[in-house]
């Protein structure tokens, strides 16, 4: 490679770019070509013509504009209709933006059609320069920095240099540490749930606690822990970590022996919420006992203790150990893992 | 300036209005000399010029209309019954967030028009910017000394997604909260500071009651204003750059060709600002967009299927959906590659685009100004290396819809994540290769239309009984369009060993620049363009057709 980092093209290509207008190349560049006359430039009917529809178009943009303010006045705000293919939508959005946009659309066609028709379309060459400034003018930029660092003897004295960055390095600490109170530290926030000995599981849609006998082979319950009410303060804080899936699984379909213990005559219990970024669980496979999240498509089988069977989720669901007391399912404890999507401390 | 030297005076001796005006502002901004170089500025034209005025012109609309919506929305997350007019909501718990929503919807005159505007030019900006950049790519037009501006333009295309993002955010409801819980387990993937970080930005666990106020002003003031700044710089640059043009007659590295600013670009591109907003607002009049009536309030126990994020967050969705779910645990921590590697590889390919510019213009070594653009046929390393970019993008668009494809088209799930998994990897190599092999096919035929003329279509007999095609010779304006491109040598390392027989020191950067330098420039990777003394050996020839 030669010493200068430059690749210029060969001079097979320079000559052949310097040739412009030598007319011994076939290839050379001939130049604009002249302009070629539309109608409305030799036609004065063309033209006036073309000037009619301008003015017709700013005319219907007008009128767009009056019958935009006419709608807004006139239709009711709640009122629907049918309109074919669109379906039943709402009458006052349809002539708002109909009309909103044929004011804008017919400004826009107006003015197009003015400049394509009317005005000059002589194209015409103009020259760029260079980006890079000339030579003198960089030398002159350069002495006027030089000569502006050496009378502020920034490079002598480095004594006030160094002080200077030590300050402007520490003061943007300040903003840093102001960020601190944005919330709090994670503690133990993320490992521990609303769950615990004695708390009963009640049913998510009927706010009743839930008795073995409710949960059918098949089905797919939703249930909080009891005293969570909607109207609580901090309802959504709970409910991201305490929401529980119950299913009922024949006892010895159940292939995990851990799950077995935690169960309930084949009732288990586990968290709604996603190892892979916390969304809610939601479709339920009977036949299989397999939960899918329909976020991501991370799949669980309840039946084998939570394990992941396709999808990105990195582990398994958590499950609650439950059991019966009183004829109600209660907790046994609080979930063995932290629910819900993985973090660095959760090992 | 006294009167006697003023062109055009009244009756009573005085400059007529708009110029004693505009002499009052010259005297105090001196918008004499700007206008002296910018009122008759020359821009060329070209359809694909556009794409670049379609952003431009929906973020315009996107402030207005986002103007608004902030006069009628509480980015507040405590929680209201609903006891408005959208009678189905009745009695349910929502975020004010969510309340206002629906009021704007509902309650405010034309709220939901501007409601849809407002989201719909979202989508069209940053498609417009993606296609903008993708003209911009192919065409070359990054080069010298546009690179900053290639950069400028690629942050507003990133900050455009995440603008996009907090955005459709605000409203709370069930498909934007399950966005944010996504963003929630993203941040907790991140080591070490993971859990940190969630608090933090959330201002607690998760959802908290700060996140909805704090993307609010990100939305509407951090990300904008930045997005506003570079928006400006891009401009002006394109103004002090001048526009670049494609190759023809009468244009070169020196000159720009075009029409004047004012009148015909005043009155094309502010015109088109007016198809454009017209052209949205229809379709914000009948296309529903985000209905966040149907959706429903965010509740973390609550999903709907086929959650999808707005589609320039699709390719950062596949990412996370195709990635097998992989998680290590050691001395009790967890690192969860199942989302960090997606989290990780999204900013990579987005950078592997910004950063090529400057890859090239290494390569190629070439240090002088571009004005020229090139034809996308004629670069067929760059056009490939976009080809397989895009590739890449859309394969992982597919998984980021991948319930949605398995259930239109009954399609197997793990076929479809597979498929991702493998397309992300192979489908952009098959796309080089097939791009450069097209690229070149191109070549060849633009050099044998050059040296024999455009096929007629006429048959002739000759007298003898043969049949051959009569082919048009080209004029000298398609001559010159067709091998007007450069075709620079390879760099070459040089020998080994230099004169003196002593062993030259080779970097390794080096051979790895001259081996790139071939892919561009190789034998294999270009067609060489006829030379003059071909074309006139051929035309001057005996009875050629």
């Amino acid at each position: 490679m030669s010493e200068t980092e430059e690749n210029l093209p060969s001079e097979r290509e320079s000559a052949h770019e310097g040739a412009v207008g030598k007319t011994d190349n076939p290839f050379a560049d001939p130049g604009l070509p002249p302009h070629e006359h539309r109608i409305q430039d030799i036609d004065e009917r063309a033209a006036r013509r073309s000037e009619r529809t301008v003015a017709l178009l700013f005319l219907v943009s007008m009128l767009a504009t009056v019958a935009f303010i006419a709608s807004y006045v006139a239709i009711p705000i709640d009122k629907i209709i049918y309109v074919f293919p669109l379906g039943h939508i709402s009458a006052l959005n349809f002539a708002l933006g109909l009309t909103l946009g044929v004011a804008l659309f017919c400004i826009g066609a107006g003015a197009v059609h003015w400049a394509r028709t009317l005005m000059s379309d002589v194209e015409v060459a103009d020259d760029r320069h260079p980006i890079e400034a000339a030579p003198e003018v960089k030398a002159k930029v350069l002495a006027d920095f030089a000569q502006g660092a050496k009378e502020s003897q920034f490079g002598r004295r480095k004594l006030i240099r160094n002080t200077m960055f030590g300050a402007l390095a520490l003061v943007p600490l300040s903003g840093v540490v102001l960020l601190r109170d944005l919330g709090p530290l994670p503690e133990k926030k993320l490992r521990t749930t609303g769950w615990k000995k004695g708390v009963r599981l009640v049913n998510q849609s009927t706010n009743l606690p839930l008795r073995p006998e409710d949960i059918a082979v098949g089905s797919l319950t939703f249930a909080k822990p009891e005293g969570l009410e909607e109207s609580d303060e901090d309802f959504a804080n709970k409910i991201a970590k305490d929401a529980l899936m119950l299913v009922r699984i024949q006892p010895q379909n159940i292939k995990d022996k851990q799950e077995l213990a935690w169960s309930h005559e084949g009732i288990v219990a586990y968290s709604k919420i996603c190892t892979h970024v916390g969304c809610p669980i939601s479709l339920y496979e009977q036949q299989t006992h397999h939960v899918l999240c329909p976020c991501h498509q991370s799949t669980f089988d309840l039946s084998d203790g939570g394990r992941v069977i396709f999808g990105p989720a990195g582990h398994a669901l958590p499950q609650l150990h439950i059991t019966v007391k009183d004829g109600f399912l209660e907790a046994v404890s609080d979930f063995a893992e932290p629910v819900g999507p993985s973090f660095w401390e959760r090992g | 300036m006294s009167n006697e030297t003023t062109a055009t005076t009244t009756r009573r001796g005085q400059a007529p209005r708009g110029e004693r005006i505009a002499d009052w502002a010259d005297g105090r901004l001196g918008i004499y000399s700007l206008a002296k170089s910018n009122m008759r500025k020359i821009f060329p034209d070209h359809w694909s010029f556009m794409l670049g005025e379609v952003a431009l012109y929906s973020f315009v609309i996107i402030i207005l209309t986002g103007v608004y919506l902030t006069l009628f929305f509480h980015p507040s997350m405590a929680e209201v019954t609903y006891h408005g007019s959208y009678v189905p909501m009745h009695g349910i718990r929502m975020t004010q967030a969510f309340e206002s929503t629906l009021d704007i919807s509902f309650d405010v005159r034309g709220g939901l028009l501007i409601r849809q505007i407002h989201h719909w030019a979202a989508l069209v900006f940053l498609a417009a910017m993606m296609v903008h950049m993708m003209r911009v790519f192919f065409t070359g037009a990054f080069r010298k000394p546009r690179e900053v501006n290639w950069l400028f333009g690629f942050l507003l295309f990133v900050l455009g997604m995440f603008t996009g993002f907090t955005g459709y955010s605000l409203p709370d409801d069930l498909l934007s909260g399950t966005g944010v819980r996504f963003i929630e387990g993203v941040i907790l993937a991140m080591p070490l500071v993971g859990s940190y970080l969630q608090m933090f930005i959330f201002g607690g666990e998760f959802p908290g009651h700060d996140i909805i106020p704090r993307f609010f002003t990100v939305h509407v003031l951090l990300l904008p204003g930045i997005m506003l700044g570079l928006l400006v710089a891009h401009l002006i640059l394109v103004f002090y750059h001048k526009h670049t043009q494609f190759p023809g007659a009468g244009k070169t590295n020196n000159n720009v060709v075009g029409m004047p600013l004012l009148p015909v670009y005043m009155a094309k591109a502010g015109g088109f600002f007016f198809l454009v907003f017209g052209v949205i607002s229809v379709i914000a009049a009948v296309a529903s967009i985000n209905p966040v009536w149907a959706i429903g309030p965010y509740r973390p126990d609550q999903v709907s299927t086929g959650a999808q994020p707005d589609w320039y967050m699709g390719f950062a969705e596949g990412l996370v959906r195709v990635m097998p779910g992989w998680e290590w645990n050691f001395w009790g921590h967890t690192i969860n590659f199942g989302v960090l590697i997606p989290i990780l590889v999204f900013p990579l390919v987005l950078i592997a685009i910004a950063v090529y510019p400057f890859i090239e213009s290494w390569v190629r070594g070439d240090k002088r100004e571009h004005h020229i653009l090139d034809r996308p046929r004629n670069t067929p390393t760059r056009t490939g290396f976009g080809v397989a970019w895009l590739v890449a993008y859309f394969v992982m668009l597919i998984g980021g819809g991948n319930d949605l494809w398995a259930t239109h088209f009954h399609l197997s799930i793990n076929s479809i994540t597979w498929f991702v998994r493998i397309g992300f990897f192979v489908g952009p190599v098959l796309a080089f290769i097939a791009t450069k092999r097209i690229c070149l096919g191109l070549q060849r035929r633009d050099r044998d239309k050059v040296l024999h003329g455009r096929e007629s279509g006429i048959i002739k007999r000759l007298p003898h009984g043969e049949f051959i095609e009569v082919h048009e010779p080209l004029n000298q304006e398609q001559l010159h369009f067709l091998t007007q491109h450069e075709q620079p040598e390879p760099l070459e390392l040089g020998p080994e060993v230099d004169e003196n027989g002593v062993r030259r020191k080779i970097k390794r950067t080096q051979k790895l620049r001259a081996k790139l330098s071939k892919s561009y420039y190789g034998e294999d990777n270009v067609i060489p363009k006829p030379t003059v003394e071909e074309y006139k050996e051929i035309t001057s020839g005996h009875g050629h057709h």
